[in-house]
């Protein structure tokens, strides 16, 4: 469980997150919102990228923001990036053998840790096959491969499928789906594909100009009024 | 495959080299053999982190006055003394690195291009051990003061050229154990993306100044084996520029392979050597290096080592396809 209590960032006289209080119970949640909403600041300061002016955020009752930035992914906490960063000089071992290194986990498991992560996510390239190589697909698969492998508590994807057409977009989502009983990580999907979302996750919380509109089971939240309005559009706009 | 030819050449120079050529030629070579260990230490630093040093030949000169005072003040084997000026070096360079956890790019080049300055100002004014004795270890009063000790076993030119092709083939062996490990894996990282790097756990402030470091030690240790090459030692041999034309052989040799130092080392020395030889003068090099720089930026990002063997494919292609082409023009006719 993530509680979120009165998170504000502020960049000179822009506040991307605004008094943000919300909590994320746990299996697969959903994080939408239109462009600007804060979706992505909001993990930047899970990842210590950038630090809030205000509020707390206790993840399983630790308080993340004391936390050294490089230590969070040896706490377990992982994420993907909005655009992808594979890192292309580097095997796909290695790309995912890189994590697993300063993960805190058992060296004599890294081999199996990481060709087990690349098999979860479906990755048919051979490991030895340099990241450059790597389509579009794989290289998102790739980041979902790094960022469950060694025991993730916290995984936070950013449009993990951005790009993709949909038939992959679908394999994207059995993925992403599976990551919270497979791993026992609380996973939060950012995502502007509310298919993806509603196949994904259970909750769904919903951001507008930094500030939470709506969160609660993703069904619900997807017909809520204020939803509809600041986000998603009624039927007729469309 | 690539082992045994790298072994097969590592011999040939060992053996072969120091008999087939001159005592000129054997000093060229020695050089050459002691740069490639600088540029090795500015290609990892570059090539594989991302970060600009230009204060490597500052850092070289340094090396050089650490081991030449160790030399005169105590009577520690050859290799004990290298190997303390080498970790002396790394943690005089390591602190020279803390800039680039806050800077990168043409800032940090321009920081370590004038703390290169100022070294080579303060070597300039106490200049180097020459035997005397105090901290400084440098004395004006005598004429003819004695050379930097070589080591028992290496005490001829030739011997000497052997001994430093060993001691740079343990660096390299020692750049290849990192960027095969978990720290090369980090550099990776974070030059690719920052970001990712830190996402992926890599404490970036460790591996940064472990990268600094390790480049420091590497031309720390080059400064004892050419201290002890050259006998005696001046300031002028270290002019601040030449930090400038390292960062341009290291690029022409190529920063994605270590190899490309080994490259780099030739294109710094025996180029340079050569044109002398055939009476140009070597300052012209820096023409050259000019323009090699615009081809490799231009055309050939990988450098000399990632190029020749591309050129060679594509001329062996060439020319077998201009073979076929007349063996098939001959052969209705036949």
């Amino acid at each position: 469980m993530i509680e979120v209590e009165g998170l504000t960032v502020r960049f000179g006289g822009v506040i991307p997150i605004d008094g943000m209080t919300v909590t994320f119970p746990g299996g697969t949640c959903g994080l939408i919102g239109p462009n600007g909403a804060g979706k992505t600041t909001f993990f930047n300061v899970l990842s210590g990228f950038v630090k809030p002016v205000a509020g707390s955020i206790h993840a399983f009752g630790e308080d993340l923001l004391e936390m050294a930035d490089f230590r969070r992914a040896r706490w377990g906490l992982r994420r993907s990036f909005q655009q992808e960063q594979a890192i292309t000089s580097l095997s796909v071992f290695d790309n995912v053998a890189m994590v697993h290194e300063h993960s805190g986990q058992a060296r004599s498991s890294r081999r199996q840790d990481v060709l087990d992560a690349l098999a979860f996510v479906g990755l048919e390239v051979s490991p030895k096959a340099k990241a450059s190589v790597l389509d579009a697909r794989d290289r998102r698969l790739l980041e979902v491969a790094r960022a469950t492998v060694g025991k993730p508590r916290v995984v936070l994807l950013d449009e993990p499928a951005a790009g993709l057409p949909d038939e992959e977009t679908i394999h994207m989502g059995q993925v992403i789906a599976k990551i919270p009983s497979q791993f026992g990580a609380l996973t939060i999907l950012v995502d502007h594909d509310m298919s993806l979302v509603s196949a994904c996750c259970e909750t769904t919380a919903v951001l507008d100009f930094g500030k939470l509109i709506a969160a609660g089971p993703t069904a619900e939240v997807l017909h809520n009024e204020h939803v509809v309005n600041a986000y998603l559009g009624t039927e007729e706009e469309l | 495959m690539r082992a045994v030819v790298i072994t097969v050449s590592l011999a040939f120079v060992l053996v072969a080299v120091p008999s087939l050529v001159s005592v000129y030629w054997v000093k060229v070579a020695t050089a050459a053999v002691i740069f490639m260990i600088v540029a090795l230490g500015l290609n990892l630093l570059f090539g594989r982190v991302g970060m600009v040093s230009l204060g490597q030949i500052a850092l070289l000169a340094l090396g050089s006055w650490i081991a030449a005072r160790l030399f005169f003040l105590t009577g520690l084997p050859f290799p004990i003394v290298l190997l303390l000026g080498g970790l002396i070096t790394g943690v005089i360079g390591t602190l020279i690195g803390l800039p680039a956890l806050r800077l990168g790019g043409l800032y940090l080049a321009l920081i370590t291009l004038m703390l290169a300055g100022a070294i080579s100002i303060v070597l300039t004014h106490v200049d180097f051990p020459n035997g005397g004795g105090g901290f400084l270890g440098h004395t004006e009063a005598t004429v003819e003061y004695p050379d930097v000790r070589r080591p028992s076993i290496a005490e001829a030119d030739d011997a000497y050229f052997r001994y430093a092709v060993v001691v740079t083939a343990l660096m390299f062996l020692l750049a290849l154990a990192h960027v095969g490990s978990k720290a090369g894996r980090a550099w990776a990282a974070i030059r690719e993306s920052e970001p990712a790097a830190l996402a992926a756990g890599v404490n970036i402030t460790r591996y940064k100044l472990w990268a600094f470091a390790l480049a420091s030690f590497m031309t720390g240790v080059a400064g004892g084996l050419l201290a002890a090459n050259e006998g005696k030692l001046y300031a002028e041999q270290f002019p601040t520029i030449d930090s400038i034309t390292l960062l341009a052989v290291v690029l022409m040799g190529g920063i994605f392979s270590l190899w490309g130092a080994v490259a780099a080392g030739f294109l710094a020395k025996l180029l340079p050597a050569l044109l002398d030889d055939w009476g140009v003068s070597p300052d012209f090099v820096i023409i050259l290096f000019g323009v090699g720089i615009l081809q490799v930026v231009v055309t050939a990002p990988g450098g000399v080592v990632d190029q020749v063997p591309k050129d060679v494919k594509r001329l062996g292609r060439l020319l077998s396809r201009g073979v076929g082409r007349l063996a098939g023009a001959r052969g209705p006719a036949g």
